[in-house]
């Protein structure tokens, strides 16, 4: 007897939203191991499956490198999978994260962002995921609370997609969004199950275990040269990753506005824009400091200045298209606002992605990188006030060769 | 224990004439592995699914468009065999298919070393998975390293002078997790080995058999050898044919007629076939004996234990 | 259970383009993996049919399982036959002889 959840707001914490999201996916597989700030994750999960009863497969792994290899084999075998890590266990379990993706397993993770050790720091930062970025999986970041339920729901969709078939990573700050509580609307279970797609009765299509159909998967891929042959097909089969992340990005906006139209909420689709019509300069930010963005906008809009927000919400595949549309449409900077270090690269990762995404437009767009947040630093309302006026300044300036500004730093960086 | 091998090769032949990994793949001549997984596939049947970590297995099955395995088969990350093992496991049980065996296939350099975590814990949480560990006594894949399961003075391309340790006792890593059965096996008893892989399908919980396969290339011998290896191992003593099923230690046929020391063959009788103990100086070879007699002393004890 | 939805091996042509690729590599079971391996001999097992008791020695030592029984008589499928002699060492009565292979 399939349960189905009834509509309702609960005051909450982050980390529960989550939860909750798995629940109304009605993932079948899940396998725990608990690191900060996501535990409370896996232990919603285990209240869920031993205290109310919840038909999901549920195990405690020894580690989270075993974490990802469950639920690659559990996907294997055919089945919803879902999990939750951070920080550490993300870096653990990388080689697994490399494997599932070649694999076209659909498996959705959460990751509570946190700090890299040594300096343990489980507070918010998104070093973790960006150490992560050329794993193959999708990359999508939740700004709120709300957000977190609607990002995990519409995941599912994108990543069983038959276009697409690539895992997901859902992330959260560590804290800021994981352990904070706010009220978030759950809707009626029927909606969840109108809106997912179904899952194949006999094992995904493309990829099974089924021994009535016996096959063997990943033997040697051989270098290949100028002549094509079956068993040196390495550099397509990777290639095939790349284009299912290109038509994922098709699929993200169908996602979203399917969800819109279910829902009758706006997420968003590979970013989401916040007064940016007619504005001049904007801030781009991942995550909750985009949520904090927008009273940072509308401070400095009624102060009579044109700026806007844009929250970086699928960072694989990167909104290259997306990014150049708001340039051709007027906007002449962009201070990107990051909670990581791509090191030597004059900024962080998005930062030295959006630069290269503008490489070709003539002007090219200004493009100011600011590194704050990191290791769960505050970043307030004003310094984002502070960065859109920065990026204002280079504007009218007509600055180039802009050094990375590091915010609430102690310190002088030469 | 002594009824079930008492079959004879004429009438297993009648009994499991199919053949589940298919000829004409990139197996050494001669390869111990491919001997025990062929028998081991006979013991398993079609309803199998079978998980092999990074190990010369996943270079013996051939290359895509074609696989040798007549059964699902999946390559697996090094460290990840057991715990992908379970994940299949739990994905079926989610899907309701409860009729299959899933098998996870590792060579020593994943049992002993890389992938004892991942194994601890399936043991530890009991999955049901047969975890199957053929040992050729190195990491063969990458050209003859040492592992955890290369005996004292082997050479290996890591130890040119001769491993200094000893071999872990992999077995005895498994049966202290409570397990319902562990066993050990031989490919130079292929119908004891069958038997036991046969057995182990039919319990439910985690089931661990340790398999020993002498790998030509990496020991130095002749590959038409391998067998005479592989029943030398047994007649001297330095691999034991036991089960442990609920804890309870019983040897197996071949081993009880060994247990008798002055029925063995003498150490170096087993050790002058292979290449990789060419170097070994009588010192060493008397620290090998030594452990050898140690460990069959501990076994008596244990043995009186049952009874 | 569904049958085969999946793209057979033989349908994947030699010169597959991207285009034509599935979307996982599944191999599917059969002989000859890795080719003829038959060529890889350095001497043949030839079985003496007058001295061979058919105890199946042979054939359960055989790591390839090349070895096959076919109305009371024991052949080798030499397409596959690597040449590991392991038969001709283990055959109780001495039935099988090495032949070393022509160019």
């Amino acid at each position: 007897m399939k349960e189905h959840l009834k509509e309702s707001v609960k005051i909450i914490s982050g980390n529960s939203v989550a939860a909750w999201a798995a629940r109304y996916a009605r993932v079948q597989v899940i396998s725990a191991y608990p690191i900060t700030p996501q535990t409370t994750i896996v232990e919603k999960l285990s209240d869920f499956v031993d205290s109310e009863g919840w038909d999901c497969q549920y195990m405690r792994v020894e580690s989270e490198h075993s974490v990802m290899a469950f639920l690659i084999g559990a996907s294997f075998a055919g089945t919803r999978t879902f999990s939750a890590t951070s920080g550490q266990g993300l870096f653990y379990m990388n080689e697994m994260l490399h494997w599932a993706a070649p694999s076209r397993l659909p498996i959705v993770l959460t990751v509570a962002n946190r700090g890299v050790a040594p300096g343990w720091n489980i507070w918010a930062d998104h070093q973790d995921v960006i150490a992560s970025r050329d794993t193959g999986w999708l990359i999508l970041f939740a700004s709120s609370h709300q957000d977190i339920f609607d990002t995990i729901i519409q995941a599912y969709r994108i990543a069983e997609d038959p276009r697409v078939y690539l895992p997901i990573m859902v992330c959260l700050e560590g804290f800021q969004l994981s352990h904070t509580i706010e009220p978030v609307y759950f809707p009626d279970q029927s909606l969840v199950d109108e809106f997912l797609l179904d899952l194949p009765k006999n094992g995904w299509p493309h990829t099974f275990l089924d021994p009535n159909r016996p096959i063997t998967f990943g033997s040697l891929q051989i270098p290949g040269g100028k002549v094509a042959t079956p068993s040196s097909m390495y550099f397509e089969f990777r290639a095939s990753i790349e284009k299912a992340m290109l038509n994922a990005r098709t699929v993200i906006k169908e996602a979203a506005q399917d969800f819109k139209k279910i829902f009758g909420r706006d997420t968003g689709d590979l970013i989401q824009k916040y007064k940016c019509d007619d504005a001049e300069a904007v801030i781009v930010c991942a995550g909750n400091m985009a949520r904090q963005a927008i009273a940072a906008v509308d401070k400095l809009r009624s102060e009579g200045l044109n700026v806007g927000a844009v929250k970086l919400r699928s960072y694989k595949p990167f909104p290259i298209q997306e990014f150049q549309e708001l340039a051709n449409n007027g906007v002449k900077g962009f201070g990107v606002l990051e909670r990581n270090m791509a090191f030597s690269l004059n900024g962080g990762a998005a930062s030295v992605d959006l630069k290269s995404a503008f490489y070709d437009m003539e002007p090219s767009p200004y493009v100011v990188p600011f590194i704050g947040g990191v290791g769960g630093r505050d970043i307030t309302m004003d310094d984002q006030c502070n960065i859109l006026k920065r990026v204002l300044n280079v504007i009218k300036n007509k600055e180039r060769n802009v050094k990375v500004e590091y915010i609430n730093f102690h310190g002088r960086f030469e | 224990m002594g009824g079930l091998n008492k079959m004879s090769f004429k009438k297993i032949a009648k009994e499991a004439p199919k053949e589940y990994f298919l000829p004409g793949n990139s197996a050494c001549a001669g390869c111990g592995l491919e001997l025990s997984l062929r028998w081991a596939l006979k013991a398993l049947g079609q309803k199998t699914i079978m998980v092999a970590p990074a190990s010369c297995t996943n270079v013996i099955v051939g290359l895509y468009p074609k696989g040798a395995p007549a059964i699902p088969f999946t390559n697996m990350a090094f460290a990840a065999g057991c715990s992908s093992a379970s994940g299949i496991r739990t994905g079926l049980q989610a899907r309701g298919i409860n009729d299959v065996t899933v098998v996870c296939w590792s060579g020593d350099g994943g049992a002993f070393d890389i992938g004892l975590q991942s194994a601890s814990g399936a043991a530890e949480r009991n999955d049901d998975i047969l975890y199957i560990c053929y040992d050729n006594e190195a990491y063969m894949n990458t050209g003859t390293q040492r592992s955890g399961g290369t005996p004292y003075g082997a050479w290996t391309t890591t130890t040119p002078e001769g491993k200094r340790q000893h071999k872990k006792d992999l077995a005895g890593i498994f049966a202290s997790h409570n397990i319902p059965y562990v066993a050990t096996a031989s490919v130079g008893y292929p119908i004891d080995l069958y038997n036991k892989v046969k057995k182990a399908k039919n319990i439910k919980g985690f089931k661990f058999i340790h398999i020993f396969a002498p790998c030509p290339p990496g020991w130095r011998f002749e590959t038409e050898n391998m067998i005479k290896v592989a029943k030398n191992a047994v007649a001297s003593g330095i691999w034991v044919l036991f089960e442990i099923e609920h804890g309870k230690k019983t040897l197996s046929a071949p081993s009880e007629k060994y247990r008798d020391k002055s029925k063995r063959i003498p150490l170096k009788e087993y050790l002058q076939l292979q290449g990789r103990f060419s170097k070994m100086t009588d010192k060493e070879i008397n620290e090998l004996q030594r452990w050898i007699d140690n460990y069959w002393e501990h076994l008596e004890k244990e043995l009186a234990c049952f009874g | 259970m569904e049958k085969n939805k999946y793209k057979p091996w033989r349908s994947i042509p030699d010169d597959i383009r991207f285009e034509d690729l599935p979307t996982c590599p599944l191999a599917i079971s059969d002989k000859g993996s890795i080719g003829n391996t038959g060529e890889w001999r350095t001497f043949r097992p030839v079985i003496n049919k007058e001295k061979c008791t058919k105890c199946m020695t042979c054939w359960t030592y055989c790591p390839e399982g090349v070895i096959y029984e076919d109305n009371d008589e024991l052949f080798i499928d030499y397409t596959y036959c690597k040449g590991c002699l392991i038969c001709y060492s283990e055959c109780p009565v001495n039935a099988i002889e090495k032949v070393r292979e022509e160019i």
